[in-house]
């Protein structure tokens, strides 16, 4: 065995061996074999890297679980709610779609409904970001050759990044099944919902172990990994939805809906986490097999060749822009389309569902503004979309502040092309982007809802009038993006982020924690018009729209006269 | 102070270029001029100021004080004109992940207003590069050859190349000097920042070694010669006695065998002294660039107590 040669030592820096983090110690004494060497150091590395990442999702995961569950006992103390909530939620299939099956009508059943598949998809997520993270952008980064000719096991890399990955989902799902029970809820069905998320990322630990063997950039691996979490979201929301006669039982194909299979808080089916665990141990072990047969750098799916010569399209700053900015775009409106057609499609009978807790209807009647519970739902979806909407934009706009410092700017910025102009060509992409988004908003709202009641035509026509009106608020928020990138570009990103979180934080929460109306006036949003239900007056269009436009020619003035890079 | 005049001929022109960032001054004063049609190096260690130089001539950095013309133009109000004259090569090669190295070359050439498309292809298998390649898989001496490919297939009158040839191999080092010569033949005025002196010996017309943002050496390889000393190696037939002689320095004599440099003035007198004593051997060759470059280093290091 050749590889035994290696072992002994590890990078045994001191500096590392002292940053000694919670879950490191498993990649401990136990691991030392042949291949393993070095295994605790990389792993502790690797914790280290992301100190502040795994405890804020681990934090983010539980206190959503936990939170719903703390909410549901409080909209819902009685029985005959909880079952009229069930009711609905079993009854109306674009819920199916979006939450998933219910079994039973208790406080447990409905956190479980509401927030299990939610919770194994952000567990799935971290588990996919922080496996590609550790194993092929290392690779591809050249950072894995660096530590591969120290004194490191062949294998101990990819038992490093396992490690990292496992460890947050060990602690959201020892964290969940301490916190749940603390909430009210039975231990028994506590621990089986913990362990039906916590199994649940482990199975796209071990997806994700493969996708970053299968190919040669991370992206890519990424972007593997990721299709298939999307594909198990749409197998079970297809399955769920189906309802008995339909294809229900494409949910079992779909480690997601495995969470609901094992019925936390209804009969508990153990053997159920037998599977998730299945694919974990599959995965791995592909992973470690792939892992094995290839060479340093190189992936099984061969990287395809691009045009050797560029397209007519790709000619100038706004060619270029497009081209860079595209791919985003394309899943933010895929993204758009099935969030809100399915969301438009609950609209349907919502009106029951917020009926069965008269706490929740006042709250959902306060935050449209409007008296009809289905119109203040439509005109809150659309705020959502607006909100959204922005946050896009600003990431589109922010593009500009990347390809300055990764200096790209200034390849383009030597040629014939002004800086107002490059600016420009990326401020279209966001503009645009951000009418498209809001336009598939309204149209996908007005189609969910309008194909179950029977009035498509009016609907996505009033949808898409209502979403429309979005645009403006979300166009402000992308103009103090290019104020900052302009004025002070060192602080765009930080700055520009958190004008999108103070717009988010007020229309969420700033009219429940009753803050003054100037407060609220710093919000876009709060001064465009609630619809469907509202009135839309020119006024306060046209005000966001000058201070939109009024934003941008200083930041662009700004942008002339500063340094670049 | 007056840019115009000895100027306008010029391809770059700068006075007392001032730039800094917050606390640290990057150019303090610095004077360049690039006479069209030539081959200019422009030397220094890293942190000399070179970069940011070039960055005040590219429009991207304003200067705080002093004077630039470049092509004839103010380089920061005229900044979109002149740049569809010239070409410009980062030192730091970044390119956009997504596209392959034949597109960007395609969309550097479009930014600029045109590209030779026979040129390109030449341009392309000279330099061995695969252009059906994502800018992502590429290795930082390809990334540095999409780039030049896209500068030189170009039909700028002016290449601003900064450190151009980090990252390429010796072959494709030997290449871009065959390129560079063409241009120069060619006509085309090419500034080459660069820290290999080599490079700029083999290439360059003309020379200005800054250091600590200002221009400490310029003019032509012969002209920074002929201001040093020769070094001369003999072997002689008997011992001979040169350290009378003004402008000898560092004399070394063991036995027969006499090194030593000399001033150009001095030269007569000790090839006499050394045809008297009988010359067995002899070499007399002037400095390399290295040696004047490290020279003047030691020198200004030396003098650093007494500038501040």
């Amino acid at each position: 065995m050749t590889r035994a040669g290696r072992v002994s030592g590890g990078l045994a820096g001191p500096g590392l061996a002292g940053a000694g983090l919670a879950g490191a110690g498993l990649a401990g004494a136990g691991l030392a074999g042949a291949g393993l060497a070095g295994t605790g150091q990389l792993t502790r590395l690797a914790l280290r890297r992301d100190r502040i990442a795994l405890p804020a999702s681990v934090y983010v995961i539980v206190a959503a679980v936990a939170g719903t569950a703390y909410t549901f006992k409080k909209l819902y103390p009685t029985a005959a709610g909880r079952a009229a909530l069930a009711a609905t939620g079993e009854g109306n299939p674009a819920l199916r779609f979006l939450y998933g099956r219910l079994y039973g009508s208790s406080i447990g059943a409905l956190t479980t409904w509401r927030y299990g598949i939610w919770a194994g998809i952000f567990a799935a997520l971290v588990a996919i970001f922080v496996v590609v993270r550790h194993t092929r952008t290392d690779e591809e980064a050249g950072r894995l050759e660096l530590v591969g000719s120290a004194v490191v096991g062949r294998d101990a890399p990819l038992v490093a990044a396992l490690l990292t990955a496992i460890t947050p989902i060990l602690a959201v799902t020892v964290l969940l099944a301490v916190a749940l029970p603390f909430t009210g809820l039975p231990a028994t069905g506590s621990a089986m919902l913990a362990l039906g998320i916590g199994a649940c990322g482990l199975a796209f630990t071990g997806i994700a172990a493969v996708a970053a063997q299968l190919s040669a950039t991370a992206r890519a691996a990424r972007g593997i990994a990721l299709g298939a979490l999307g594909v198990a979201f749409m197998l079970r929301g297809v399955g769920d939805a189906a309802g008995a006669g339909g294809p229900s039982w494409l949910s079992w194909l779909s480690p997601l809906a495995w969470i609901q299979f094992a019925r936390p808080f209804a009969a508990e089916r153990w053997w159920v986490l037998a599977l998730p665990l299945a694919v974990f141990a599959l995965g791995v072990a592909a992973a470690f097999r792939l892992a094995d047969r290839r060479d340093l750098g190189a992936g099984l799916l061969p990287g395809r060749p691009g045009r050797p010569a560029a397209s007519r399209l790709l000619s100038g700053p706004f060619g270029l822009a497009w081209r860079l900015q595209r791919g985003a775009l394309a899943g933010w409106v895929a993204g758009y389309a099935v969030t809100f057609a399915a969301s438009g499609a609950a609209a349907k009978g919502i009106g029951q569902l917020f009926g069965t807790s008269t706490a929740l209807q006042r709250e959902f009647t306060r935050l449209g503004g409007q008296a009809a519970i289905v119109n203040a739902y439509l005109a809150a979806l659309m705020l959502l979309a607006g909100l959204v909407a922005a946050a896009y934009a600003t990431s589109a706009v922010l593009r500009l502040r990347a390809e300055e410092t990764d200096g790209r700017a200034e390849t383009v910025l030597a040629t014939r092309t002004g800086r107002v102009r490059w600016a420009l060509s990326h401020i279209a992409v966001a503009v645009g982007g951000t009418a498209v988004l809001l336009a598939v908003a309204g149209v996908a709202t007005g189609l969910g809802y309008g194909l179950r009641t029977g009035s498509a035509g009016t609907e996505v026509a009033r949808m898409l009038g209502a979403a429309i009106a979005q645009l403006p608020a979300s166009l402000a928020l992308a103009a103090v993006a290019v104020l900052l990138f302009g004025l002070r570009p060192g602080a765009a990103v930080p700055g520009a982020w958190t004008a999108v979180g103070l717009a988010v934080a007020i229309e969420l929460f700033g009219q429940v924690l009753q803050v003054s109306h100037w407060v609220l006036d710093i919000s876009p949003f709060t001064h465009s018009a609630r619809l469907p239900g509202g009135t839309l007056t020119a006024a306060p269009v046209l005000w966001l729209s000058l201070a939109a436009l009024a934003f941008a020619v200083l930041g662009l003035s700004g942008l002339r006269r500063r340094d670049i890079g | 102070m007056n840019a115009t005049g000895t100027g306008a001929r010029n391809a770059i022109e700068v006075r007392g270029l001032r730039k800094s960032f917050g606390r640290t001054r990057a150019l303090d004063g610095l004077d360049l001029s690039v006479r069209a049609g030539e081959v200019h190096a422009f030397l220094g260690p890293n942190g000399a100021g070179k970069t940011t130089t070039i960055r005040v001539l590219l429009g991207l950095l304003r200067k705080d004080g002093g004077e630039a013309r470049l092509l004839g133009g103010d380089p920061w109000r005229d900044a979109t004109a002149l740049h569809g004259r010239l070409a410009y090569v980062p030192g730091d090669v970044t390119l956009w992940p997504s596209l392959t190295g034949g597109e960007i070359i395609d969309l550097l050439g479009r930014l600029r207003g045109g590209l030779d498309a026979k040129r390109r292809q030449a341009l392309i298998e000279r330099f061995d590069l695969d252009p059906a390649k994502k800018a992502r898989a590429y290795s930082k001496g390809n990334r540095q050859k999409v780039a030049l490919v896209a500068a030189l297939a170009s039909d700028a009158e002016l290449l601003i190349l900064d450190e151009p040839t980090a990252g390429l191999d010796p072959l494709m080092e030997a290449t871009f000097r065959e390129c560079v010569n063409d241009e120069r033949r060619g006509g085309r005025t090419i500034l080459l920042s660069s820290h290999i002196l080599s490079e700029a010996e083999a290439l360059a017309d003309r020379v200005t070694i800054i250091r600590d943002g200002r221009a400490v050496e310029t003019g032509t390889l012969a002209e920074m010669r002929h201001l040093t000393r020769n070094l001369v190696d003999a072997e002689l037939a008997a011992p001979a006695d040169l350290a009378d002689i003004p402008g000898v320095h560092d004399l070394d004599v063991r036995g027969t065998r006499v090194r030593c440099q000399v001033d150009h003035a001095a030269l007569d007198d000790v090839l006499s002294r050394l045809t008297t004593a009988g010359v067995r051997s002899l070499t007399c060759r002037p400095p390399t660039l290295e040696e004047l470059f490290l020279r003047h280093y030691s020198a200004e290091r030396a003098g650093l107590g007494a500038r501040s």
